[in-house]
């Protein structure tokens, strides 16, 4: 990316005022200079003066540069390898003439690591991802040639310390870094690199909450939940190939990053981390959101997450429907057991359940949780009739989801079949036994009431609510419904639906026969009588 | 006789048995073995008689062969034709009955149906005209239609009797006693007729000549004594014409509905088309009249002058004086009508002012139209009295007009003229090709101008008129509905003009249903796509315009909102629902627009009585922002409302105080767009009547979904909300009112249900298998593939049957046959041996006499 960048600024080079070609021009001689002569080594220093310009443009010429020099000195080892002796000392130090530009080199080097770091938090994108983009280069050089000696552990070899001088960098205490970590996102596919800095990242959460002694740093909070995110993890141990470090140099088989069992601890530790703190309730919306899928699969102990999605559960409304989710995951593949599963997820049926964004999320969970042929038949009728009573206020999109779910619930257990036929009662009308209020399914005397809110919905305004509608006065037909498409149906979709409904070749469309004659008339002037023409 | 004794013995046996005493008998049954049992099958041939067939086989032979067989080589037969003679079923007190009333027929029916008058007497009006006819004995056609009578009597009978036995029968009766005459040709037979008729017509003629000569004899015998009855014959004249002139009314009324006019045939109505070639030739002509005044040359002579004709003009002759109309003019706010009636004459006050909305143009061009129109009135009037005129007109501004000379018009007046000419409106329009020309065309055009404008457009391009023009008008809706839309998002919004568009709209629509279908569609599509991206982004979206409102107004007018499914109206409905479930309410604008949303949906389902549950819950939601304390609610909002937040108490009334000077009104639908509150006052008074339209609605709702099933569950939240939360005490009267009736309505006894039960059907008809069907070959193995094939050896096998049967036949035939000989010559042979014997008898008796005479003699 860094060299296409810099060929992508020279070719804009003849469209520059030519001044500023010029002075572009001359930083290059410089750099090229830099790299070439040993003599002209001080002039580094106006290019890293040049990093902490305001201008731009100034600082893009200026990191380029230095991306130029440094990665050329790196790849060409000219660096000083080692324990680094204090710049004071250099001058006292014994040292060759080699020895000495070696380390002069690297201090300036140090030097511009630091700039680049607080670069990453310089108001231009620009200016950050190529910051980002050089730093990562220079992790990537510094990987194949390492500044500190080969120790026996693998670690060492790895430059961890620039990494997290990155990573610090992105998570950042001020702005929103996300467009900037999703372009870190490609860096992660190294495994190695995913590996050092899900440790990275632990300790930096560590350190930074520790500071906010339990309050939230959303934006923080906000850039962490960005990377983790945006994390890949591999599945298999087989995918761990993709390194950054060329691992011919150390044993394999000790070196972490090469192991899947290393990768998901780090994993799992990270998060745990994290979910340790208090959240914005955005957050934690979003987390509940990839919690079972992107999060789960990859815990050693998933089961460890228990007490966070059941406190989730507890906390009701939106957030409890999201906590559904990894429940199940739990329930289904850890064997967790959760007394009053049922009469919780009975209680969360309110009228907004219609209305939030993850609803056809809840109504597929909520179809795979009746979907057992073991529950009780109170608890189902008590479901369905509890469904039927909030589909009174559901919008059309919705009744078309909900009425198949409650024909698929009756079909399933055919014992709630009373609730739509109930043919050896005595003739009397009475009251709906049904109470709403009652929390507990098994009180709620929903076995004894009948479907008559699906009876009212035969008169609904839309036709395809009362075709459905229409099905319970027929014995019901053996198959199930398919949910699949109902779910996801929104009340666009409906609409355009009906609007693209074929009309009849030879019919043309009715038209209204009462003549019109003004705007407010018709249907009793209804709007006549509210509103005037004013 | 013994031998044919014996043989129909089997004849006897069936003759004197019965057929069951037959049918016991084993010996007389043959009982034919079958190879397989069919089930099923009915057999015919199981069981035969012998006996009973062979001598029904005799009997058969005996009545047809064996008279063939006797007379057979005889010439001649004897046919009795007698009715019924070989009928057996017949009783013979019938056949004698109908024997003589044949034989009535034939003596009476022939004579009389051609001889007029000799037994029945015709009669015409009661006489006879028998006797007529000797009183008018001018009359020789009579005579020659009796002779026709006559002649044709016996013509038809030898024409087509055939000559045969009628004819004959006659001519036998008639010459009976010439018998040698008998043996006439028929040639001879006709001539004999002719003849014979001639000499009768002959005959007649003379005899009516001789009457006739007696009765002009008579009568001027009666001539000459007439004069002696001179005196008496007068009186009898006289008094005829005193009976004759006392008509009563009765006879009046007669005679009028005699004379009067019959319904005539009157010219064909005629047809749309050339209703509106003629309309649009009008207004071509009117055109070219205005293009003519444009340029200036104004016909001088008073007489043909053309006077103006508006578009809408009857023709009835009424003419509309223009120096009348006025402008609409206000004052504080207030119509300026008094002034205008203090002004105006009476009877044109009313044209007046359904013409002043049209004409509020420059004053200019106003003034310059009113003399335009008064030098038209003054041609108009000139012929009856030009004096007069002046006293006529109204003294407005241009009073001087009336006073000119209407034969020569003043250089400033025509110049006038053309001015007033241009700012007419043309009346043919092109129609536009795009949405900027119909604005261009519209804009700087008052109300009634733009639906003038319209209309004409409409009326030039009728699809009668030409290939093209359907296409035109249906963009023109398109873009009507578009400007529509314009005049509805303008600042403030033109709505009276909208309300004038809308029978424009209407008409268009009538016209072509499924362009208008198309454009209303588009509309909705384009504003839900809309929705739906913003609440993809946003999560929500805003209430829409009022232009959207408009449309959907518009398509409530123009479409039926009742249809189960209509391509428009269902969309537009659950585009409604969206907009209520969607759509965040943070504004009293948008309390407005809710509110005018509901009551669309209302109007929506108030024919067909649906169920709309997004409109309970929005009003319930709406009802919710005026509540003032949100804890400890027993009832739930649905989103988009939530029970606490920035945004829900939008309807709580800030102080009280001002509740008391609150009088109820309608809301203003501009109130969508933007309203302008200065103060805490105005806002709670919208409120209040915010509050009134909301509580107005759910009354409309509770009495459509009276009768639905869970009615009490549908409104639980708006009982709770009514009956504990809203602070009702604070309210005005009238909402009070409102609110003690609504909640009334609401909170009646629960409804009892019977349980569901499912719908009785028809129980399943057991499965049955379908009949194999073969085809029944009249041989046994089937043969042969195609079916001419088959058909053939159908044939074949028929023939081969036949065939045998029909040998078997002549044989048995000839069997009989030869019997039948055998027993004749049987039967001479003995009858000849007996004649022999007899012969020999009586010779030998003779022997034996004359030998004892001999002996004797000895």
């Amino acid at each position: 990316m860094a060299p296409s960048r810099s060929s992508s600024v020279s070719a804009e080079e003849p469209e520059e005022q030519q001044q500023k070609s010029r002075s572009r021009r001359e930083m290059r001689d410089k750099a090229e200079r830099v790299v070439q002569e040993p003599r002209c080594a001080n002039e580094v220093f106006d290019l890293l003066e040049l990093l902490q310009a305001e201008k731009e443009r100034d600082v893009l010429c200026a990191l380029s540069s230095c991306d130029h020099i440094f990665s050329t000195l790196l790849h060409r080892g000219d660096l000083y390898v080692g324990k680094l002796p204090k710049e004071e000392d250099l001058i006292t130090g014994s040292y060759s003439a080699q020895e000495k530009y070696a380390m002069f080199m690297r201090h300036r080097y140090t030097n511009c690591v630091q700039l680049l770091v607080e670069l990453l938090e310089h108001e231009a994108f620009a200016v950050k991802e190529n910051t980002l983009c050089t730093l990562m280069k220079f992790v990537s050089l510094e990987a194949q040639q390492p500044l500190e000696a080969t120790d026996w552990d693998g670690h060492r070899c790895f430059p961890r310390d620039l990494l997290k001088a990155v990573v610090g960098g992105l998570l950042s205490q001020k702005e929103d870094m996300a467009l900037l970590i999703s372009r870190f996102q490609e860096f992660l596919d190294k495994d190695d690199v995913r590996y050092y800095t899900l440790g990275i990242v632990n300790d930096s959460i560590g350190r930074v909450m520790a500071q906010a002694r339990g309050g939230v740093l959303p934006v923080y909070q906000n850039n962490v939940f960005t990377l983790l995110s945006n994390i890949n993890m591999p599945k298999k141990e087989q995918e761990l190939r993709n390194f950054l470090l060329s691992h011919r140099s150390h044993n394999h088989e000790e070196w972490k990053p090469s192991k899947l069992k290393e990768h998901k601890r780090a994993f799992e530790r990270l998060w745990f981390s994290f979910l340790k703190h208090k959240l914005p309730s955005g957050l934690y919306k979003k987390v509940l959101v990839m919690l079972h899928d992107a999060v789960l699969p990859h815990m050693s102990q998933p089961t460890l997450m228990m007490d966070f999605l059941t406190a989730a559960y507890d906390i009701g409304g939106a957030i409890s429907l999201l906590a559904l989710n990894g429940l199940f995951v739990l329930i289904h593949q850890h064997n967790l057991d959760y007394p009053h599963f049922y009469t919780k997820l009975y209680n969360l049926l309110e009228p907004s359940v219609f209305h939030v964004k993850y609803r056809a999320r809840f109504f597929h969970l909520a179809n795979l949780f009746l979907s057992s042929s073991h529950l009780p038949v109170y608890l189902v009728a008590a479901f369905v009739k509890r469904l039927s009573r909030l589909a009174l206020t559901a919008p059309p999109a919705v009744l078309l989801m909900i009425l198949p779910f409650i024909c698929n619930l009756i079909r399933r257990h055919p014992a709630c079949r009373v609730l739509i036929h109930r043919p050896d009662m005595t003739d009397e009308p009475t009251k709906d036994p049904y109470l709403m209020e009652e929390k507990d399914p098994a009180l709620c005397h929903a076995m004894e009431s009948s479907l008559w809110e699906l009876q009212t919905l035969q008169k609904h305004y839309h036709p395809d609510v009362v075709r459905v509608a229409m099905a319970i006065n027929k014995p019901l037909s053996e198959q199930e419904d398919d949910l699949g498409e109902l779910l996801e149906l929104s009340g666009y979709e409906l609409f355009e639906r009906d609007i693209q409904r074929e009309q009849k070749q030879t019919e043309t469309v009715p038209t209204e026969i009462e003549p019109a004659t003004q705007l407010l008339q018709g249907s009793g002037g209804l709007l006549g009588l509210h509103f005037s023409l004013e | 006789m013994g031998k044919p004794q014996k043989k129909s013995l089997a004849d006897k046996v069936r003759k004197t048995k019965t057929s069951t005493e037959i049918k016991n008998n084993p010996f007389e049954v043959k009982i034919n073995r079958k190879k397989f049992d069919v089930l099923g099958q009915k057999t015919k041939h199981d069981v035969g008689l012998p006996g009973v067939s062979r001598s029904k086989a005799i009997k058969k032979r005996k009545e047809t062969l064996l008279k063939e067989y006797k007379l057979k080589d005889k010439s001649n037969k004897f046919i009795d034709r007698r009715i019924g003679e070989y009928d057996n079923k017949m009783a013979p007190e019938d056949k004698i009955l109908q024997r003589f009333a044949l034989e009535r027929q034939r003596t009476q029916g022939k004579r009389n149906m051609y001889n007029l008058n000799e037994d029945e007497e015709l009669t015409h009006f009661g006489q006879s005209l028998a006797d007529i006819e000797k009183l008018n004995d001018v009359v020789d056609s009579d005579s020659d239609t009796e002779e026709r009578g006559l002649l044709s009597a016996e013509l038809t009978a030898s024409h087509f009797g055939g000559g045969g036995g009628l004819l004959r029968k006659k001519a036998s009766g008639e010459s009976g006693d010439e018998g040698s005459q008998k043996a006439k040709s028929r040639q001879e037979l006709i001539e004999e007729l002719i003849l014979k008729s001639k000499q009768e017509k002959r005959e007649r003629q003379t005899q009516k000549e001789e009457a006739q000569e007696l009765t002009e004899k008579l009568d001027q015998d009666w001539k000459s004594i007439q004069s002696l009855l001179a005196h008496k014959a007068p009186k009898a004249e006289r008094k005829e014409p005193e009976e004759k002139p006392t008509p009563d009314e009765y006879d009046i009324t007669v005679r009028e509905l005699a004379f009067d006019m019959k319904a005539q045939p009157s010219e064909r109505m005629k047809t749309q088309e050339e209703l509106a070639k003629e309309e649009r030739d009008r207004l071509q002509k009117l055109e070219a009249d205005r293009q003519r005044r444009m340029q200036g040359d104004v016909e001088e002579d008073s007489t043909t002058k053309q006077t103006f004709l508006s578009a809408d003009d009857l023709n009835d002759g009424f003419i509309l004086s223009k120096g009348d109309q006025r402008m609409l003019s206000y004052h504080d706010g207030k119509w300026n009508l008094e002034e205008e009636m203090k002004e105006g004459e009476g009877d044109d006050q009313e044209e007046g002012e359904e013409d002043d909305d049209s004409d509020d143009d420059s004053g200019e061009e106003q003034d310059e139209e009113d003399s335009d129109g008064e030098s038209g009135h003054s041609d108009l009037e000139s012929d009856k009295d030009s004096v007069q005129e002046g006293g006529d007109e109204d003294g407005s501004a241009t009073q001087e007009a009336p006073t000119m000379p209407h034969s020569s018009l003043s250089e400033e007046e025509r110049l006038a003229q053309q001015e007033a000419a241009k700012a007419e409106l043309p009346y043919t329009f092109t129609a536009p090709v795009t949405y900027s020309d119909l604005k261009s065309l519209l804009s700087g055009h008052s109300t009634e101008e733009q639906c003038v404008i319209v209309e004409r457009i409409q009326k030039c391009h009728h699809p009668s008129l030409g290939m093209g023009n359907k296409l035109k008008l249906q963009k023109l809706f398109g873009f009507l509905l578009e400007y529509v839309g314009e005049l509805a998002t303008r600042c403030p919004p033109e709505l009276s003009t909208v309300n004038k568009l809308v029978p424009q709209l209407y008409g268009l629509c009538q016209l072509f249903p499924d362009a208008a279908c198309k454009a209303m569609q588009t509309l909705l599509t384009d504003s839900a796509h809309d929705m739906a991206e913003a609440i993809e982004i946003k999560g929500r979206a805003a209430l829409p315009g009022l232009d959207m409102l408009i449309y959907l107004k518009i398509t409530a007018l123009l479409f039926p909102t009742s249809d189960f499914r209509h391509p428009v109206t269902t969309p537009a409905m659950v585009y409604i629902s969206q907009l209520l479930t969607k759509c965040h309410v943070s504004s009293l604008e948008e309390v407005t627009a809710g509110l005018v949303l509901c009551c669309l949906a209302v109007e929506y389902v108030t024919l067909s009585q649906r169920f709309v549950p997004e409109l309970i819950s929005f009003l319930l939601g709406i009802l919710h922002m005026a509540v003032p304390k949100k804890q400890s609610l027993g009832y739930c909002v649905v989103p988009p409302f939530r029970p606490s937040g920035k945004n829900s108490d939008l309807l709580t009334v800030c102080n009280m105080a001002h509740t008391e000077s609150w009088s109820r009104k309608t809301l203003p639908l501009s109130g969508v767009q933007g309203l302008k509150l200065q103060n805490d006052l105005e806002r709670d008074h919208y409120r209040l009547s915010s509050l009134a339209t909301c509580l107005d609605l759910l009354k409309r709702c509770i009495s459509l979904y009276k009768s639905l099933p869970s009615f009490n569950h549908i409104f639980q939240s708006i009982r709770i909300l009514l009956a504990e939360h809203l602070p009702v005490k604070g309210y005005p009267t009238i909402i009070q009112d409102l609110h003690r009736e609504v909640l009334e309505a609401v909170s009646v006894a629960p409804v009892l249900h019977t349980p569901l039960v499912f719908m009785k059907r028809k129980p399943i008809p057991l499965k049955l298998f379908t009949p194999k069907i073969v085809e029944v070959l009249d041989y046994g193995k089937k043969r042969g593939s195609s079916k001419e094939e088959r058909e053939r050896e159908r044939l074949k096998h028929k023939y081969k049957r036949e065939f045998k049967g029909a040998l078997r036949e002549i044989r048995k035939d000839t069997r009989f046959l030869a019997r039948e000989k055998l027993s004749e010559i049987m039967h001479r042979d003995s009858e000849r041996k007996r004649k022999v014997k007899q012969l020999f008898g009586s010779l030998a008796s003779q022997e034996g006499e004359w030998k004892a005479l001999k002996r004797r003699k000895k």
